[in-house]
């Protein structure tokens, strides 16, 4: 356990850091980009173009995912194998509010989602209620994850089930949701899910203003979960939770009860995912099922693994780098790339405990000691 | 319909159509002139006409007339081996053509020749046709074959056959079968006292067409019942309530065997995890892809069988079963060495390595064997069922499957608890440090352990790859399933995972029954979730401190 | 300072990437995407497809090009993964500048790739059967349409030498195509005066493997009187456990047929066909038709799949979603060459009407408004040795009904996709 002690020592001298990081970011999200892909002629070099901003806001979306994942992972020492739920849900309930903004636009005509035309339903089932308003999609889409995962935690860590076993009934939970929404009377759209959203607030949806607004949008939401996973973490709280990660039962010996430690935190990441999907969604276009696969919420996992856990900046580390690895090698090598991302996986959880921060510090510290 | 083809054919279709109709008519000319007349090679030809319904009548005069050349044409019509060329038809018999009237050898070339075609309609014609005159066959198995054909699916047409044959038939157990033919054959009888024969002859032998033809004498036609006659209404209504009553026993087996052989899938799927995580602690994500390689095996063999000892074909199995665990084994041993024993004790870093292996093997088995599901055939004899009851037919490979998995399970029993090994297994998973001590090479015991549970999957593999596709994915189907068996079962031991498959198999079966497939899928998961919220540990698990962590 | 030096590293490093990206491009190829799944659950599927484009634009390519420029394909791999298939589809517009993109399989995943195409009007041409209910002006669909393939192969069921069946059972995968296909097939029984009750609809999640419920369950439908066959559109990976349980349980193809539309050469591979001899499928191509077309098309699948090295190359297979390609592609170049460029608009006025000799030995068209292709329908009966014997096919290639006149309200469409 030592060098989770040592990764989290010399992230105390990031403070000054830190905030130079964040303003970049803020600059770079908010002004940079947007300029970039607006006001730049697109033969320019420096043009940044329509496919550059949707990737890279996906994964930023991606990388709020991995924030909250490092969370109940790297500090609380839950390996969550059902992530993708949360993400998904969250997604399916900005999708909902994206399907509704169709209006009367769709192959149908009519004021219902196409996919309800189809299985002739005449109104919307009742847990639509409400979808037509942006503000109550922005809370379902983090009520919703939160609520499954106050309630499957609550019984979760109320039973005091932990590590693989935890890990495995995740995966279950996931794996079950999926085939609930595979089906076509569950209400969301069976396989295809939502897609062929037009419009969002009012504004088209592939207008390049709204993609770049959008873009902006999730470098800050990414943002604000980077800083309030950096309070909790800093906090006594976050300590009580690097604790359990360690021992759980001293902690108990010491007075502390870990079920309301672990519950607050894993609701809290469940949100964060719910708020990356609905950012998520309307710059993919599409939501559907295939989110709750085991594969992808396992994919999470790597994200994390990869960049290092236990580190908060590691883990957006981690997203970004495995999903550019994904996007170049799909293409450079469409028929090889699965044992470049297999052995990659390999090779990080056997020589990189720590993930590639992990790398980076250890390079530190060498270079580091002679001078000193 | 044969009728309509391409215009370049049209006219040379148009020609052999109109030959063909002359040639009909001219058979039925014939036929009126001297009925005693043996038939012509010319007449056969109708066999091969463009229409169905003239094929029919082809088919029905050559029963008739020449029952003896008919037994030789027509199976080898309803196999499709036989062909036309201009004015003879050809025919395969024991790998060799030969005419179909003279029965000579002929020079010509098959493969160059178009084939009768025939379709569900007329294979259903040939094979009623055919055992109607086996019925009259001189060996005896050829007569019960027949029989029980026929008291499957014999209609009013086959009566005639079915009069002759019980008029000289004296076994007994082809007598009953031929009763229940006589029965259903008879049942449209416009004599009411054949129709109240025919109703008791069905009542005994409870099979799905029986309840069809008994209700179809319950209805009512406008406000006349259909069946006219007050007692043999009467006798029906008897009838129908005592098959029912029967058909509903063996839906209820067949329910029951289902469960059992899901049971036993899940069984094979899970006891190599049983070992390799059950009791080595080591989460093997990669677990699908040794089934995988199993089934690969399975194919593998079963290529070599096809091109080096093709008269062996169908022992092709027995072989792919050491294959499968040796090659299981030894993927499933270097995977230990290379990367998993460098993780013990981290399971969840274990987790993360394996998948990645996992995707590596996937995307192994498509460079070599091509991304597509390949081909591995039942043995003859692992194809068709064993008929307990009418409609309660046991499929051979589920059943000989489920012993299989019972097999698997007392010899990985006896390997844990009789063997050398399986006590150094068993000691290094109590107290690893202890073992060490008292000189158990603890490295070599989990390099040996974990090849015999890759091993396990491998064979669960072959035993997969005769039920369901073997492609490169197949093992991801499983891989959560069989994590949910070993779990719900308890970690550490095999009772809790031969119970919890037998569970989940059986209770998915019943809830698939009435709330279809996909709801029971998930109503398992949700029942497994709460389960193991009752019982963190699984429903088996060991008492005591050992358990903790 | 870890984190800001490295935070400003990775922003840099991204810029970079976004950057260059855009730079690379060819003078004198015109380049051609291909958007199939060469990993994940549709592999399995699509890799046949993605060689049967190469060939087709190797073949082209070899024959002097397109305008007297060769085609350069740009292969990528979307995964099985649908906003994977977006976001590669955007990748093919935007950054390869690809003149047109071949690709696809799932619905879904066509219906993932709609929004970039008409938002970068780019053009797509899809290969394979499907349900219906779209229109869209950038996509050209040589796949058949349900009028194409479902209501010709029922009608065949329920006539004499279909067997007659009064009774049906339509059972398919839980998702878009089965569903709309078995909703128009209703309404056809219906309309040919078959009763409710003698129709019984079941659906099987993604990836069913075990089929011994819902073969019980026919058995027990088809127990219950008059003739019954099975309409079956299970999707590509589970018929091989489906048509295995149905060989061991005795259901005889002279008792109960089962007609598949998702069934084809491909997946038969996977089968031991013996048992299922009598079985139908319906399609437009079969590997089976005798016509020069087709021994060169044939020949030349074979040829490039042992020059590729392709494994079990001497046992490949061609079928229909795979001939759809090769007469797309053709289609494709057929059209620029009318249009004297690859420019989308100009391209997709010129593709009305085109003509093509195809490999299913007659000469198909696409339709002068629709974009779908006038395709002949036959009904193939399973042979032993996994190929299908053609019991019946329509006299000529029919014309698509992307809108069918089966659904409700479908009457108000128009035959056309809406202009830009």
């Amino acid at each position: 356990m030592s060098l989770f002690n040592l990764a989290s020592t010399s992230s105390q001298n990031g403070a000054c850091g830190a905030q130079i990081a964040t303003a970049a970011m803020v600059v770079f999200c908010c002004l940079v980009a947007p300029l970039l892909h607006l006001a730049v002629p697109e033969e320019s070099v420096f043009h940044l173009s329509d496919y550059c901003i949707t990737l890279f806001g996906k994964i930023l979306c991606y990388a709020i995912v991995a924030v909250a994942m490092d969370l109940v992972w790297g500090y609380a020492g839950i390996l969550s194998l059902g992530h993708g739920i949360f993400f998904a849900l969250g997604g399916y309930a900005f999708g909902m509010y994206l399907m509704r903004q169709i209006g009367t636009d769709g192959v149908y005509h009519s004021h219902l989602p196409d996919f309800m035309v189809f299985l002739d339903w005449k109104e919307l089932p009742w847990y639509w209620f409400g979808s037509d308003h942006f503000l109550w999609a922005v809370v379902l889409a983090l009520a919703v994850p939160g609520a499954l995962a106050f309630v499957f935690g609550f019984f979760a860590f109320r039973s005091r089930i932990k590590g693989v076993y935890f890990s495995i009934i995740t995966q279950a939970l996931t794996f079950a949701c999926m085939l609930l929404f595979f089906r076509n009377e569950t209400g969301f759209g069976g396989n295809n899910g939502f897609t062929d959203f037009k419009r969002i607030v009012g504004f088209s949806i592939t207008a390049p203003g709204t993609r770049v607004t959008l873009f902006a949008l999730s470098g800050l939401a990414l943002l604000a979960a980077l800083w309030l996973a950096r309070f909790l973490t800093r906090a006594k709280f976050g300590r009580v939770l690097q604790a359990i990660r360690d021992a759980e039962s001293r902690v108990m010996f010491i007075g502390y009860n870990p079920f309301g430690f672990k519950l607050l935190v894993w609701t809290l990441s469940a949100m964060l995912c719910g708020l990356a999907g609905a950012l998520y969604v309307p710059q993919v276009g599409i939501i559907n099922p295939g989110e709750m696969s085991p594969a992808a919420s396992i994919e999470i996992a790597v994200w994390v693994a990869v960049g290092g856990r236990g580190r908060l900046i590691g883990a957006v580390l981690g997203a970004f780098i495995v999903s550019l690895a994904k996007s170049w090698f799909t293409v450079s090598f469409p028929e090889y790339w699965l044992f470049f991302l297999g052995a990659l996986f390999v090779v990080v959880t056997l020589w990189l405990p720590n993930g590639v921060l992990g790398l980076v510090n250890t390079i530190k510290v060498r270079h580091a000691a002679p001078e000193s | 319909m044969r009728w309509i083809v391409a215009p370049k054919n049209a006219r040379r279709a148009a020609v052999s159509a109109l030959i063909s109709i002359l040639i009909s008519a001219l058979v039925v000319l014939v036929v009126l002139i001297h009925p005693s007349l043996a038939i012509q090679q010319s007449d056969i030809l109708g066999l091969a006409a463009d229409d169905s319904s003239e094929k029919i009548v082809a088919i029905g005069k050559l029963a008739e007339t020449e029952p003896r050349l008919a037994l030789r044409i027509l199976p080898a019509m309803l196999a499709g081996e036989l062909y036309r060329h201009e004015n003879s038809l050809i025919l395969i018999e024991n790998g060799q053509a030969r005419d179909a009237v003279s029965g000579q050898t002929t020079p010509l070339d098959i493969s160059l020749l178009e084939n009768v075609m025939v379709n569900n309609r007329l294979r259903k014609i040939l094979a009623s046709t055919i055992d109607g005159m086996r019925l009259l066959a001189e060996d005896r198995g050829e007569r019960l074959k027949a029989a029980q054909n026929l008291a499957q699916s014999a209609t009013a047409a086959d009566l005639p056959f079915i009069d002759q044959a019980m008029a000289r038939e004296t076994d007994p157990a082809i007598r009953r079968q031929l009763q229940t033919a006589w029965g259903k054959a008879a049942i449209g009888s416009p004599d009411a006292a054949t129709r109240l024969k025919a109703i008791a002859a069905l009542r005994d032998e409870a099979d799905p067409s029986s309840r069809q033809l008994l209700a179809a004498l319950m209805e009512k036609d406008g406000a006349t019942w259909r069946e006219t006659d007050e007692s043999a209404r009467q006798a029906a209504r008897e009838a129908l309530s005592h098959v029912e009553g029967r058909l509903a026993l063996g839906d209820n087996l067949a329910r029951i065997f289902s469960g059992l052989s899901l049971a036993s899938i899940l069984l094979l799927a899970a006891l190599g995890l049983a070992i390799t995580y059950g009791v080595m602690g080591v989460i093997n994500m990669a677990h699908g892809e040794l089934l995988m390689i199993g089934a690969y095996a399975a194919f593998a063999t079963q290529s070599f069988f096809r091109a080096y000892v093709p008269a062996y074909i169908d022992w092709y199995p027995l072989a792919a079963l050491p294959a499968a665990f040796i090659a299981a084994a030894v993927v499933g041993m270097m995977l230990e060495r290379l990367v998993i024993r460098h993780l013990y004790g981290r399971p969840l870093e274990t987790l993360l390595a394996t998948w990645g292996l996992s995707l590596i093997l996937i995307q192994l088995a498509r460079v070599i064997f091509g991304p597509q599901n390949v081909e591995v055939a039942n043995p003859t004899w692992m194809s068709g069922g064993l008929t307990v009851l009418p409609n309660l037919l046991l499929p051979w490979n589920r059943l000989i499957i489920i012993v299989f998995a019972l097999a698997v399970l007392f010899a990985m029993w006896a390997v844990l608890n009789l063997t050398r090994l399986g006590l150094f297994v068993r000691a290094v998973t109590q107290n690893r440090a202890m073992s060490a001590c008292v000189g158990v090479a603890t490295g070599k015991i989990d390099m040996l352990a974990f090849g015999l549970g890759s091993g396990v999957a491998g064979l669960g593999g072959v035993a997969l790859s005769q039920i369901t596709n073997v492609g490169p994915d197949m093992g991801q189907n499983y891989i959560v399933d069989s994590f949910m068996v070993v779990v719900l079962g308890g970690v550490g031991q095999l009772a809790g995972a031969v119970w919890a498959a037998l569970g989940l198999g059986v209770a998915t079966k019943f809830l698939e029954g009435w709330a279809g497939a996909v709801v029971a899928k998930i109503a398992i998961l949700a029942i497994i979730i709460i389960v193991i919220q009752k019982r963190p540990q699984g429903l088996f698990a060991l008492k005591g401190r050992a358990t903790e962590n | 300072m870890a984190h800001g030096r490295l935070l400003s590293l990775f922003l840099g490093a991204s810029l970079f990437l976004g950057a260059t990206a855009s730079f690379v491009q060819a003078a004198d190829t015109i380049k051609v995407g291909i958007l199939h799944s060469l990993s994940g659950t549709m592999a399995i599927s699509e890799t046949a497809l993605k060689e049967t484009a190469l060939m087709t634009i190797a073949d082209i390519n070899a024959h002097g090009g397109v305008l007297g420029k060769q085609l350069e394909p740009v292969v990528v791999d979307p995964a099985s993964n649908w906003p994977l298939f977006a976001e590669k589809a955007r990748q093919l517009l935007a950054q390869d500048k690809v003149a047109v993109v071949f690709g696809c399989w799932t619905s879904v995943s066509r219906k993932s790739v709609l929004p970039v195409f008409s938002e970068l009007n780019g053009l797509l041409f899809y290969p394979v059967q499907y349900e219906g209910e779209e229109l869209e002006r950038n996509v050209f669909y040589t796949g058949a349409a349900p009028n194409q393939q479902a209501i010709p192969a029922v009608e065949y069921l329920m006539s004499e030498d279909g067997g007659a069946a009064k009774r049906f059972v339509l059972l398919g995968t839980d998702y878009v195509y089965p569903r709309t296909t078995n909703k128009i097939l209703r309404a056809f029984l219906k309309s040919k005066g078959v009763a409710d009750e003698d129709i019984m609809e079941e659906y099987t999640p993604f990836g069913h493997s075990d089929y011994q419920t819902i073969i019980a369950k026919i058995k027990k439908f088809a127990g219950a009187g008059k003739k019954t066959c099975v309409v079956s559109t299970i999707n590509g990976d589970s018929n091989v456990p489906f048509y295995k349980e149905l060989g061991n349980a005795g259901l005889k193809a002279t008792d109960v047929p089962v007609v598949a539309f998702s069934v084809g050469e491909e997946e038969l591979r996977g089968v031991d066909s013996k048992p299922l001899i009598g079985h139908l499928a319906a399609w437009n191509y079969f590997e089976s038709l005798k016509n020069p077309e087709n021994s060169k098309f044939i020949k030349m699948y074979k040829e490039w799949a042992k020059s590729r090295n392709l494994p079990g190359a001497d046992s490949v297979v061609t079928n229909d979603p795979m001939e759809a390609t090769f007469i797309g592609i053709h289609l494709w170049k057929q059209a620029v060459e009318k249009a004297k460029s690859a420019d989308v608009d100009t391209v997709i006025a010129a593709m009305a009407g085109q003509q093509f000799n195809a490999p299913d030995g007659f000469t198909i068209q696409m339709d002068e408004k629709n974009h779908h292709l006038h395709k002949p329908v036959f009904i193939g009966e399973i042979r032993a040795d996994g190929q299908f014997d053609v019991v019946w096919k329509t006299k000529g290639p029919i014309k698509a009904q992307p809108w069918s006149p089966f659904i409700a309200g479908n009457d108000q469409k128009k035959d056309e996709p809406d202009a830009k």
